[in-house]
């Protein structure tokens, strides 16, 4: 009894009594610090550089230069009418590059805003236009790359604390990765998933790119916290915040995390970066903020700071930058016309994949309006002119 | 005044905040931008920045935040981005609004709409196109709303702010902007639960709601039917004496909705059928709906849902026996 009676009399937290006195626990009591390697000014610390290879060193342009060229074709074709809307990463090439470099095949990945970390995994270009066009190819080539698009915002969360949970009990010698956004972290699914991972110990890393804005929404208004790094804290994870403009500091930081994470300790990291662009192609973001952000973070180009770090390593002149854009446009307008030569698809698809095996409602349902289209050839009148594909 | 359906939205917004201080708007993005559909265009510049309000990314703290905000006092009138986001805070209406005052046995109660644009045809990413109004339908105490027009969804609305319990709202999207007709100036109220009929018909009874009127009025004129054609406009509570009445006449019967077959709306309307007017029937009631699959992708939801030959189909069935 008495065994049970001072376990009752729960002690301070830190071995800190707090004395007679009311004290306040506050957000400003921690300080958080920004990793940073590379500064605005493209100075850097040589110690601190990440041990990457030339070649390695190089790949990282050449990935940041992918992800500005494919946002700036797909905007352009979704101008023309090609896909339904698209979400332009414009600004977050280093958040996105640098922290994806670091994952290998093995581990799963559930992207929020960033699309070239599928590339990385072996997607193609084509299977990212047909997704944008709402066919489910593209879906199923993410898959078999251990990738996904979430697009209920926050609800990836709790799956990838699954999936590591599975590579918990597996001993698997892998990490889950949420990518998210700044918006994100107000979900509840969000706080569930991590705290689940903090609860459990599990091999999940949650890579939060705090880009500004969710939709029109600053960062500001999205919560009370200064940071979102330090609310990891409060679910009993580790962060780091690291400076989303600056790749290496970003593939330092995540590396680092993804070490970590292996072992068991989940780590959340928090990428400040801006959205250049609009939200998507369906967005004014006139509406709701001001030209001078824009320019200013226009000014502080992740793309340009890493050249300027190049040039010092003398890495530049190996780089032919108008060559990797050419050729980047190249593996772009071969992929539309892959894309672009999509057969018609049946009716069959929709009903496709929902169950391992088609239930006989389903099957009836089915046979029913294959056998309508047949009889009524004028319902395609009424199924309006799609996106090609 | 000639106004689209997304502007009566917007209409019925500013004439209730004007009239009662107590409405309150928010939602993610409704305020600064004036919602991605621009349906609370104007409001923040007119009534400021206390009664129209940008929230976080937090569906379930919008709907059950409404929900404890109307047993405040306040009402509340919250916008959920898209219908497909709502299941998060399924939650809150399920556990809360729809049962605060059976849980407090009367002595609050939880006055608040909560407005969604549902539906597919807009061509938008997966999550973006559901027609969920039967699963909603089924939550006992939650009064489920779907207008077809720009004068009825100013009048809806009017009802649902001032409705004394919580109403869920659920705006065509696909046809936001396809119609565009006169809509009564200052205060317009339609009483939530009275079904409309838009057509009169003496041989089929055509029963839809919603994105579903438009296709389902074109099918019957292409059809040359005498059909009675009824605009359920709202799924919960449900009125049921307009569709007997008019079954009573007719004798037949086609139900056309969106949302999926198994367990949608369109079951409960045969079985009410069944209840009250069996011995009318001539045939047996035509279901005409989308399938018991996700909505598609983009390029394949025109699909999905009935377009004007399916209704055709279904109403030739009803007929043909
Ligand atoms: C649960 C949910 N609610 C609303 C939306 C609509 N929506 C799409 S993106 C977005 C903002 C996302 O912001 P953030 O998480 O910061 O990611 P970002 O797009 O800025 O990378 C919203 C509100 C959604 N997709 N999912």
């Amino acid at each position: 009894m008495s065994d049970r009676e001072s376990d009752i009399r729960v002690p301070p937290a830190t071995g800190d009594d707090g004395g007679g006195e009311v004290r306040y626990l506050s957000q400003s009591d921690l300080s958080v610090p920004t990793h940073q390697i590379v500064a605005p000014d493209g100075s850097y610390d040589a110690e601190a550089i990440p041990d990457l290879d030339d070649g390695e060193l190089l790949d990282l342009y050449r990935w940041m230069v992918t992800d500005r060229v494919f946002s700036r074709r797909m905007v352009n074709i979704q101008r023309r009418g090609e896909l339904g809307t698209f979400g332009s990463t414009r600004g977050q090439e280093a958040s996105i590059i640098g922290s994806a470099f670091t994952l290998r095949p093995e581990d799963w990945l559930y992207v929020g805003r960033a699309w070239t970390p599928m590339f990385m995994r072996g997607a193609s270009m084509t299977d990212m236009i047909l997704f944008w066009r709402g066919i489910e190819e593209g879906q199923e080539a993410f898959a078999k790359h251990n990738s996904q698009i979430a697009i209920s915002i926050g609800s990836h969360l709790p799956l990838v604390a699954g999936i590591a949970w599975g590579m918990h009990l597996d001993d698997a010698d892998a990490v889950a990765t949420a990518y998210l956004g700044d918006g994100a972290t107000s979900t509840g699914a969000a706080h569930e998933g991590i705290n689940l991972a903090g609860s459990l110990g599990l091999p999940a890393l949650f890579f939060c790119q705090n880009n500004g804005y969710a939709i029109s929404m600053p960062y500001g208004k999205q919560s009370g916290a200064n940071t979102i790094a330090q609310k990891a804290l409060a679910y009993g994870i580790d962060a780091i915040r690291v400076d989303g403009q600056d790749v290496l500091a970003v593939y330092d930081a995540v590396q680092s995390a993804r070490e970590r994470v292996k072992d068991g300790e989940p780590v959340f990291v928090e990428s400040v970066t801006y959205r250049l662009d609009a939200h998507t192609t369906s967005d004014d973001p006139t509406r709701y903020r001001e030209d001078e952000e824009v320019e200013h973070w226009e000014a502080h180009d992740p793309i340009e700071r890493y050249r300027e770090f190049l040039k010092s390593e003398g890495l530049w002149s190996e780089i032919d930058h108008d060559a990797i854009v050419e050729e980047i446009d190249a593996e772009f307008d071969e992929a539309l016309a892959a894309a672009n030569e999509m057969e018609e698809r049946a009716v069959s698809e929709m009903f496709a994949h929902l169950y391992d095996e088609l239930p006989p409602e389903l099957a009836r349902q089915l046979a029913e309006f294959e056998e309508l289209l047949e009889r009524r050839p004028e319902m395609y009148d009424y199924i309006e002119q799609r996106p090609k594909g | 005044m000639q106004a689209t359906i997304v502007q009566a939205v917007n209409d019925a917004l500013h004439t209730e905040m004007e009239r009662d201080d107590r409405v309150v708007v928010f939602g993610e993005d409704v305020a600064e931008s004036g919602g991605v559909f621009r349906a609370t265009d104007e409001l923040l510049e007119e009534f400021g920045s206390k009664r129209v309000v940008d929230t976080p990314l937090s569906e379930i703290a919008i709907v059950g935040g409404a929900a404890g905000m109307a047993m405040y006092g306040y009402r509340p009138v919250a916008e959920i981005q898209f219908s497909g986001f709502l299941p998060p805070a399924f939650d809150q209406l399920v556990t809360n609004a729809s049962r605060i005052r059976w849980r407090t046995r009367g002595e609050l109660s939880a006055p608040m709409v909560v407005r969604m644009p549902y539906g597919a045809g807009v061509r938008a990413l997966e999550h973006h196109s559901e027609s969920l109004e039967g699963a909603y339908g089924h939550i006992p105490g939650l009064q489920v709303v779907v207008p077809s027009t720009p004068a009825d969804t100013k009048g809806l609305l009017t009802a649902a702010i001032r409705d004394p319990d919580p109403v869920l709202f659920m705006e065509p999207k696909r046809i936001y902007r396809s119609i565009r007709e006169e809509i009564p100036e200052g205060e317009h109220e339609v009483p939530i639960g009275e079904a409309a009929i838009r057509s009169e018909g003496e041989d089929v009874t055509v029963v839809a709601w919603g994105a579903m009127m438009p296709p389902t009025l074109e099918a019957v004129e292409h059809g040359s039917v005498d059909a009675e054609v009824i605009d359920l406009r709202s799924i919960s509570p449900m009125d049921t004496e307009t569709v007997v009445e008019s079954v009573k006449k007719t004798g037949r019967c086609v139900v056309v909705h969106e949302g999926p077959r198994t367990l949608g709306v369109g079951s409960e309307i045969v079985a009410r059928i069944n209840d009250e007017a069996l011995m009318y029937l001539e045939s047996p009631v035509e279901r005409v709906t989308g399938f018991d699959t996700p909505v598609p992708l983009l390029s394949m939801e025109d699909f999905y849902f009935p377009h004007p030959p399916r209704i055709l189909d279904g109403i030739e069935a009803a007929l043909s026996d």
